[in-house]
């Protein structure tokens, strides 16, 4: 700030003499005219601060001159400049005054930067929902015409997004005058006005008289459909979904299909691809004979596009084609019109296309049924699990319930395995995580014999991954798969398999035994926990690795709860003791944490209070770990709650003043 | 306006969801799949069944009176569009169209009075269909220029004849706008400007050259070629981001406004302050900024008068956090300096030295040493020493204690060379500004709380218009309730 400029001092000295109701004005103008924009945007950003501060009519009369008369600043500062006008019909009166706040959003309006502009533009339309009708027609609408009259583009940009909100509440003479402007800017001379009046097209006519519909808006959409430029076209195929909403059929075969049909064979693919995108969307909109008649062979065309973009965005929409089509002769037609199609795309060249075919293809089969499945969408999808690109096979794995309900998984069941196979072990980290992700689906889809049988020792490889998130993902795998298939298949199958890990060499291993017991226990249940696992868990804390020992501390934390009275007492808390001496920072760290919240588990235990939040260990703030919640614990607020608080307080005092003379006493 | 460009959608969207979970490995990814070098491109949709090319006799064979009709042949013939994508299909008939350009081309390079009127009609044509096609959706979505390989054209063994061509055609003496303005209009020129997005750099070359003739010959176009590079770049600046022959565009225009007359129309002003300082925000700034700031410091030679809303632009425009983009806005700074006008100089000192002052205070060296760069010129020396009592007390206080707290050992010993140049310049003030510098910055901190002050009083004041709001409301509300006890 060397050499400051010297007029923001005047109004900040004026501030202090005494005079309260100058401050909110001269603090802005002195921080508006600081150097540093951050500064200048702080304050901006507390404009109602000023605002409530100087009440409403002030804010009328001096804060809104002042900010129009300044808007020159950098841009982030007009951004929340327009945004916060947005919310200020409160501040300046109400309804009544809500015009008041036109002219500084009609600047920021014509910006050149698109945030500002759009932000602008945003504040204004819900303002204008706030204009009476007289006010609207007063100030608004003209407002809107300038803008559209405006020399510069950014302008008229902002005035094509205005029009819908004004449009419904003008009279009659108002609203022809907006649509003939509106006429205007879709032919307007600078393709981002063009753009800008197309994307607003289909908001447009909504709020139309279905007349001027078919008289205005629909040659104003078939010009902008066959633009020169392509950026203009592909938004007229987003504008025709809603103006084919409005249209009887027959108004719609004469006046919006051509166009469509146009458009679907466009010479720019970026078009193609736009209605290949709005494929559904087009299709509810000009409903089921057209769609059979038009829509059908368009979409075999955008099938065999020869862009991978449009051939990938078309077969996306297969499922919800299909599922829209009328009931009857539903079927026939898919099997007659649209398989065909498929078939070639599943050896298409483009892995995109084969994956976005993938991701749908299995929800065909509740459509088709079982025999048209087996028949014909059986060697797709087995095609597709043996496609060469990890995500196609992954694809259509993660919808194998689709296929399930249809035909039953055996069908499915002697590809798969070759495929998940080598998902499995796929050199990809983030191919195994998705596929380990599959799991516990595939696992209740094939049942807990071929699970045993042919996925398990999968399972327990990933275990041992040299990538941790994989570990992790198999760790919530086990959890999910416990919760499936029941605690006593996890005590043969899983948890002396986990258990055995605690004595690897490797200490990596022995810590993910800890972070399976983790996921576990509390499926597990008490019985295996207390005579199974904790004692693995308290031998571990004799670990030469500190990573490991302060596992345990967590660990112990962790399965706590869902230890009775006396392992707590008479195992855990001796084991946390020591462990509490530990000449490791974060062992004796994570050990008192423990401590504490075991503590607190066995005076609840003693004495059931009835509270909603466990107590705050010491340090306990900076972690945010999950602390366990104690089951059956009551979260609501009787009487009870009330009368306890303060033995809960003393006890929680007592307890950390007795940590912290515990942890004194070492040091 | 977003919505306006799906393409990167759909391919980033088609990207695998196991290969994007974070962020650091995919681009070796996305790299590993790009085997595929070259594309085609969305020409071939709208050919039917492709028709076997035949080799018609040589030009140079032909008596004089049967060449003309057999020069239009060969261009008819040369209109058939070959798929190169399948690099085995058609593999004679590509081999018969590439020697049929090849005669072309010597054929209007080398003879004279071959560019009849009824011949521009079927060149036209013929270069039409080949350049003139929708260009295929990028192969890598995020292309990023300056990282990325670009994709090539595939059927670049013919365009690159058909360029050519065009080339030899429009540079031949025969040649004859008035006649050629019948088939190069707008509609051409504008299809041309779009081929500039380009991802073939050699193609963005052709074009380049290409647009250049044109511009030279048909003075009719000329504004509209201007006005449509305009809408192309700020679609660019504002919509997009994304067009691959910007700096081409703007080498173009370096030549454009080079011939500009004086006084420069408000048309010319307009796209100067509109449309090439907001370009200076734009990401891929390093590809195009040497073009970009040719053209600026083009317009400042032309018009002086232009040097204050110039560099109050790039001052507005000054890069926040990239101190790559930082580097090369002091680089423009340091050319419109070299031919600044005293007068102008005097007007924009202060903001423009208040932010080279915070440049040479940046932590990251390279600007630092940017900006500390402009006193090793002659002629901007000779502007500091006649400003000295207005630019020192704007430069001292940054200079001083970077000359202690800087970490960067260049940086201190280039910053003491300055601090020395300027004592020269003005010792006396030097002096001044030494002794008064602790208490200069006491004074700010000082004037930092108080601002944190008026700030506590203000939120004090709003919060007591808001207890009395509640006030005022809580008594209706009692008055009420005691009415309806009642």
């Amino acid at each position: 700030m060397a050499g400051a400029a010297g007029p923001g001092a005047g109004p900040a000295a004026a501030g202090g003499d005494g005079d309260d109701s100058l401050y909110p004005i001269a603090v802005l103008i002195d921080e508006l005219r600081n150097e540093d924009v951050q500064l200048r945007l702080n304050s901006i950003k507390k404009l109602s601060t000023i605002a409530l501060a100087l009440g409403v009519e002030r804010t009328r009369t001096e804060l809104l001159p002042f900010l129009t008369d300044t808007i020159y600043d950098e841009d982030e500062v007009l951004l929340a400049l327009a945004e916060q006008l947005g919310n200020f019909t409160g501040l300046v009166g109400g309804p009544d005054f809500a015009h008041c706040l036109l002219p500084p959003l009609e600047s920021l309006a014509t910006v050149e930067e698109t945030v500002v502009r759009d932000k602008a533009v945003e504040s204004l339309r819900q303002i204008s929902q706030e204009h009476t009708p007289i006010a609207l027609e007063a100030h608004f609408v003209p407002l809107v015409k300038r803008l559209a009259s405006g020399d510069w583009f950014t302008s008229r940009t902002s005035a094509c997004g205005l029009f819908s909100v004004c449009y419904p509440r003008a009279s009659n003479a108002v609203k022809a005058e907006i649509r003939q402007h509106f006429r205007s800017l879709c032919s307007d001379d600078t393709p981002m006005v063009r753009r800008a009046a197309a994307s607003k097209l289909g908001e447009f006519a909504k709020v139309l008289e279905l007349a001027s519909v078919k008289s205005e808006i629909v040659p104003l959409f078939t010009n902008l459909a066959s633009d020169e430029q392509d950026s203009v076209r592909l938004l007229a195929v987003e504008a025709c979904v809603s103006i084919a909403q409005l249209l009887s059929q027959d108004d719609l075969e004469a006046l919006v299909m051509p166009t469509l049909r146009q458009a679907a064979e466009d010479k720019s693919w970026r078009v193609r691809y736009m209605v290949a995108d709005k494929f559904s969307e087009l299709q509810k909109a000009v409903g089921p004979k057209i769609t059979l008649n038009d829509l059908i062979p368009a979409f075999q065309n955008l099938l065999k596009d020869c862009e991978a973009e449009v051939r990938a965005a078309a077969a996306h929409k297969v499922k919800e084609l299909c599922e829209n089509l009328p009931i009857e002769g539903r079927e026939t037609t898919i099997m007659n019109q649209i398989l065909p199609y498929i078939k070639e795309l599943v050896s298409d060249t483009n892995q995109h296309v084969k994956s976005a075919l993938a991701s749908v293809i299995m929800g065909l089969s509740t459509i088709l049924g079982k025999e048209n499945t087996i028949e014909h969408l059986l060697p797709l999808f087995l095609a597709q699990l043996k496609d060469e690109c990890p995500e196609v096979r992954l694809n259509i794995i993660s919808n194998l319930d689709c296929v399930n309900e249809v035909i039953g998984i055996r069908q499915l069941s002697q590809s798969l395995l070759p495929a998940i196979v080598e998902l499995a072990e796929d050199a990809k980290w983030r191919v195994r995580l998705a596929i380990i992700e599959y799991m516990p689906l595939l696992a209740s889809q094939l049942g807990v014999e071929f699970f045993d049988e042919k996925l398990n020792s999968l399972c327990m490889a990933w275990l041992v991954d040299h990538v941790y998130a994989i570990r992790e993902a198999a760790t919530n795998n086990l959890m999910k798969l416990v919760q499936k298939f029941g605690t006593e298949w996890a005590q043969n199958t899983i948890v002396p398999k986990v258990l055995v890990m605690a004595n690897d060499p490797n200490y990596l291993h022995r810590m993910t035994t800890l972070f399976c017991i983790n996921a576990l226990s509390e499926t597990c249940g008490q019985e295996i926990t207390t005579k199974q696992m904790l004692p693995i868990v308290l031998k571990m804390a004799g670990d030469q690795v500190a990573n490991v020992r302060f596992n345990v501390a967590k660990s112990l934390q962790k399965i706590g709860p869902i230890l009775d009275t006396n392992a707590l007492q008479g195992e855990v808390k001796p084991v946390l003791q020591k462990l509490g001496q530990d000449e490791d920072m974060d062992v004796k760290y994570f050990a008192q944490e423990a401590i504490s919240v075991v503590a607190q588990r066995l005076r609840k235990l003693d004495f059931p209070v009835k509270d909603s939040e466990v107590p705050r260990a010491p340090g306990a703030e900076k972690n945010h770990f999950l602390r366990p919640r104690v089951p059956g614990e009551d979260t609501g607020k009787g009487p009870t709650y009330r009368l306890h608080v303060n033995t809960r307080d003393t006890l929680v005092q007592l307890e950390i003043a007795e940590l912290v003379h515990f942890s004194q006493s070492r040091d | 306006m977003s919505s306006s460009s799906p393409p990167a959608g759909a391919a980033s969207a088609a990207i695998s969801a196991s290969e994007k979970v974070d962020g650091f490995t995919r681009k070796s990814v996305r790299k590993a799949q790009r085997q595929k070098r070259s594309q085609g491109s969305s020409q071939f949709r709208s050919q039917g069944s492709q028709a076997e090319l035949h080799p018609l006799p040589q030009l140079k064979d032909a008596t004089s009176n049967e060449q003309q009709e057999l020069f239009c042949q060969k261009l008819q013939q040369c209109c058939i569009l070959f798929d190169f994508m399948d690099s085995v299909s058609d593999l004679k008939s590509k081999e018969i169209k590439r020697a049929t350009l090849n005669e072309l081309v010597e054929y209007v390079s080398t003879n004279r009075g071959v560019i009849v009127e009824s011949a521009y009609s079927d060149i036209v044509k013929m270069i039409s269909a080949n350049i003139f096609r929708t260009l295929p959706p990028s192969d890598n979505p995020d292309f990023d220029p300056e990282e990325d390989e670009p994709t090539l054209e595939a059927s670049w063994p013919h365009i690159q004849l058909v360029y050519e061509f065009f080339l030899r055609f429009l540079e031949s003496p025969d040649f004859q706008p008035s006649i050629a303005k019948r088939f190069i209009d707008q509609k051409f020129v504008q299809q041309l400007l779009e081929l500039f997005d380009s991802e073939d750099p050699r193609e963005r070359d052709f074009l380049k050259t290409v647009l250049h003739r044109i511009y030279g010959k048909f003075l009719g176009l000329r504004a509209f070629i201007r006005k449509q590079i305009n809408n192309i770049f700020l679609r660019f600046i504002y919509e997009t981001e994304h067009f691959n022959g910007v700096a081409e565009l703007l080498e173009i225009l370096g030549s454009i406004i080079n011939g500009f007359a004086l006084p420069l129309k408000a048309e010319h002003k307009q796209f100067l302050m509109k449309v090439l300082i907001p370009m200076h925000t734009a990401k891929g700034l390093a590809l195009f900024h040497a073009q970009l700031a040719y053209c600026v410091v083009q317009f400042l030679e032309k018009d002086t008068t232009l040097t204050e809303p110039v560099i109050r632009g790039l001052l507005k425009f000054w890069p926040k956090t990239c101190s790559q983009k930082e580097v090369m806005f002091l680089g423009e700074i340091e050319e419109i300096l070299d031919v600044i006008e005293p007068t102008q100089f005097k007007k924009i000192e202060e903001p423009l030295f208040k932010q080279i002052s915070k440049c040479v205070s940046s932590s990251h060296f390279q600007v630092a040493e940017r900006a500390l760069y402009f006193w090793n010129n002659e002629y901007i020396l000779s502007l500091i020493e006649e400003n000295i009592d207005k630019i020192l007390p704007i430069m001292f206080a940054s200079l001083y204690k970077i000359s202690k707290e800087h970490w960067n050992q260049t940086i201190v010993a280039l910053v003491y060379n300055v601090l020395k140049t300027l004592m020269e310049m003005n010792g006396k003030l030097f002096d001044d500004l030494t002794s008064s510098y602790k208490a200069e910055r006491q004074r700010e901190k000082k004037k930092e709380l108080e601002r944190e002050e008026l700030w506590k009083k203000l939120e004090e004041l709003k919060l007591k218009k808001v207890l009395e709001n509640q006030n005022s409301t809580y008594s209706t509300d009692s008055i009420l309730s005691t009415t309806s006890a009642e």
